[in-house]
Order: C-alpha cells, then structure tokens, then sequence
C-alpha cells in the first residue's frame, strides 16, 4: 500500500476513498510501484459535483507512441458539506512536486551514464537547426537522442529524426514550458542513452521554463544575433539559470544592427559563471567548440561514473 | 493565455490534495501562499488564473490569499545588506551590480484553512 495516500500498490484506477474512483491525487514518493494510473492521472472535470474521474494517461489513444500530449484536461471534485474549520500549516515550496519527478529523472538518467542537456530559448532562434546539426556531426561518435517539447505538431521531432536520431515529441498544449513530469514520461518510452548524450528542446520560450528543473546535467540558452542584444537584462531568470549561452546565427551578423560586445556584458551581469560561445547553425561556424564542450561534459560524467578502480589482491593465506 | 503560473497554481491543487488525502476536510476555504517579489511568479498572473485552474478539484470556491516577501541581497561592495526591487538590480547604496538576493524568491504554499 502506498503509505501516503493509502491507495493500493495494484489496481489503482480505484481508490479506496469515499469519493468514488480514483482520488487524482498526484504527490510524490520514493517507492517503487505502478502507480502511473493515479500518480499521473490527467483529471477531466466532473460535470456533477462529488465524483472524481480519473481520465486516461496522455497519449493513451489516438496518438503515435513517440507523441506525448499534456494539452487536455484539467480536474475533477467537488465536495459538499461543512466540517471543523481549522489551519493547516503547510510550508512547502509549490515547485516541490516538480522537484521530486526531476530528481527521479537525474538519478535515471546520470544511471545510464546520459548526459541531459535542457535547451531553451525564445521561438525561432534556432533551436532545432543547431540540435539538427549536431546530430549530424556527432552522430557516429556519441549516441544522441532528443525530447522535443512543443504546444503543437511534431514537425520538430520529425525533422530530429531525419537527421537520424531517436526523438520523442512532447506535446505541451496550452502549457508553456517542459516539466519534470512529462520528462520522466518521455524517458519510459525512451530510455536516456547508455553513455550519450539526452538533449531536451524546450518550448521557445524565455520566460516559463527557466523555472523548471528537468533534471538535466546543465541548461543552455540560445540567443539569435535577430534578437536584440538586451534580451539577457529583459529575460534574467533563463540566462541566471544557464550554464551555457550559444550566440547563434553569427553568420548573419554582418547585415544587422547587434552589438556582441554589449549582449555579453548583459548576459555576463545577470550570470558571471555562464559560459558563451558564438555559433552558425547554417554555416557550422564555432560548432567544434560546442561539441568540444559537450565532449569536455560527457568525459566528466564518464570520470564520475566510472567504477572505482580495482581493489589490491586480497592478500594470500599462508 | 499562456503563462506558467497556471502550471504553478496546478502544483498547488496537488499540494492541497496530497494534504486532502492525509487530513479529512471537506472545503478549502482559504489559500495562503508566500510569493517572493523577486521569485518565478507574477502575483497578479496567480490572481488571475487561481479561479479557473481550481475550479473542478477540492479547491474549488477557496479564496486566494498572496503575502507578498520583498527582495533583498547582500552587496559584497557595502558588505551590507540592502533592499532588492530587482533581482539583477544594482545595489542602491553604492551602485555596484554584485548584489547577491538573499531573500524575495520565494514561492511557497504556507498555510491552509479548511473546514
């Protein structure tokens, strides 16, 4: 039995409260258990109050196993009748749930020995064209998988896998950015890759994502040089929680008004550590140091994960 | 409407029915959150989509109350601590730009009343 919610550890569609099937209560544990049926149920509304209707998991139906859609349904209670009044202390931070599904994924993927690269930015900076040509050019040296994250279509995953890696399509719907949760929903379809590297494309967005702890090795932010080069001090959180900024799009640098020197004295002053390094996606101009650095990760990883060296012969009896 | 306060008020619901499922109640009659005015949430934007994303779930009807924490940080140039309106603001001592926020980004569901 699950000793939070005291469901059973089988047949979970059902609880056992007195609210009718399912409680749709989504909260975290450390236990090992099929629980996706009430853990992650995807409420719907009940149109009649006192019932809770758990709805089928997303993706469930009518879907391509590689697309996962967190777009419908919210919901399900109403409870009538009047109890004791009281205060309950609670004191737990809202994103805490987050935090325990990005947990869980780090511990999976750092267990393959993956490393998970959660990559953000604001639409059409060229998110995809980089991830694209990485895959490209880094296909026969490391094993590269992609979680795609959109509102919509899988135009992004499909254009992943023509260029010949495995990609699973989250499908955000109304939502505007990645979580944890549907990370780790990704990772039961796809495994993260044993030694590879796990690269994460989140919803363009500058804003909603810097949030939201996936459980990735490191974040990177891609800025285009047709954006303006302030985007740093307008959109602090994403950049403050980068660990690496690529500046792409440098080929067209020539033909447009953006001054580098000020974009990375914004994105130097809202995070000193970030990294930087100036990219073309088209022209494949300063890729090599972006592989160099994914590289320069993974042999990090490798030296953390390698098995201790092996013990001295035990000494020989007598 | 597209924003992430929606997905950070669901997280409250799930907050509310984790504390549901443990303590018997039958109504949230009120919501009590900590925002941190230098934190990942807008409290207007919470406000405003608080009524739609509880509706349908046990904390339906319950009234959304926001205190709201101030931003302050610790300027390594004054070796003070000093009041924080922005969270990679200078500090308004001295002007230095290395203010560290020590507190203002908070986000936390505090307390309940529920009947």
């Amino acid at each position: 039995m699950c000793t939070v919610c005291g469901c059973d550890s089988a047949g979970l569609e059902r609880s056992r409260r007195d609210f009718g099937a399912g409680h749709g209560n989504e909260h975290e544990h450390g236990h090992e258990h099929e629980h996706e049926s009430h853990h992650t149920i995807e409420r719907r509304r009940a149109p009649t109050p006192g019932a809770w209707r758990a709805g089928p998991e997303p993706a469930a139906t009518s879907q391509p196993a590689d697309t996962i859609d967190f777009g419908a349904g919210l919901a399900g209670v109403s409870v009538t009748g009047l109890g004791q009044e009281r205060t309950i202390r609670i004191e737990r931070d809202i994103l805490s749930r987050n935090a325990a599904f990005a947990a869980s994924n780090r511990h999976r993927i750092l267990g393959a020995g993956a490393l998970a690269l959660n990559v953000l930015s604001s639409p059409g900076s060229g998110k995809t064209s980089i991830l694209v040509r990485t895959i490209t050019d880094l296909c026969d040296q490391v094993t590269v998988c992609v979680i795609e994250g959109d509102q919509q279509t899988s135009n992004d995953a499909d254009r992943i896998r023509r260029a010949g890696a495995q990609a699973i399509q989250i499908n955000t719907g109304k939502g505007c950015h990645l979580d944890a949760h549907m990370i780790g929903r990704a990772l039961e379809i796809m495994p993260p890759p044993q030694g590879g590297v796990l690269l994460i494309e989140n919803v363009g967005n500058l804003v909603c994502p810097a949030a939201f702890d996936l459980g990735e090795a490191a974040k990177i932010v891609v800025l285009s040089v047709t954006e303006g080069e302030d985007k740093p001090l307008k959109y602090p959180d994403v950049f403050a929680a980068a660990d690496l900024m690529l500046l792409n799009k440098i080929d067209l640098l020539p033909h447009v008004e953006f001054d580098v020197e000020a974009c990375f004295a914004s994105a130097l002053r809202v995070n000193p550590r970030l990294q930087i390094l100036m990219v073309s996606a088209r022209t494949g101009d300063g890729l090599s140091a972006f592989y160099a650095w994914i590289k320069g990760r993974l042999a990090e990883l490798a030296a953390l994960t390698l098995p201790s060296a092996p013990k001295s012969a035990p000494p020989s009896a007598p | 409407m597209v924003m992430h306060e929606v997905s950070l008020i669901e997280s409250v619901v799930a907050l509310v029915e984790q504390q549901w499922a443990k303590a018997a109640f039958e109504r949230v009659k009120v919501i009590r959150l900590q925002v941190g005015a230098l934190g990942p949430a807008e409290p207007d934007a919470l406000r405003f989509c608080f009524d739609a994303v509880t509706f349908g779930t046990i904390a339906q009807g319950s009234r959304l109350e926001i205190e709201l924490i101030q931003g302050s940080g610790w300027c390594p140039d004054c070796r003070t601590d000093v009041a924080l309106d922005d969270r990679f603001g200078a500090c308004p001592a001295c002007g230095g730009g290395r203010v560290h926020m020590t507190s203002g980004g908070v986000l936390r569901l505090a307390e309940l009343e529920v009947e």
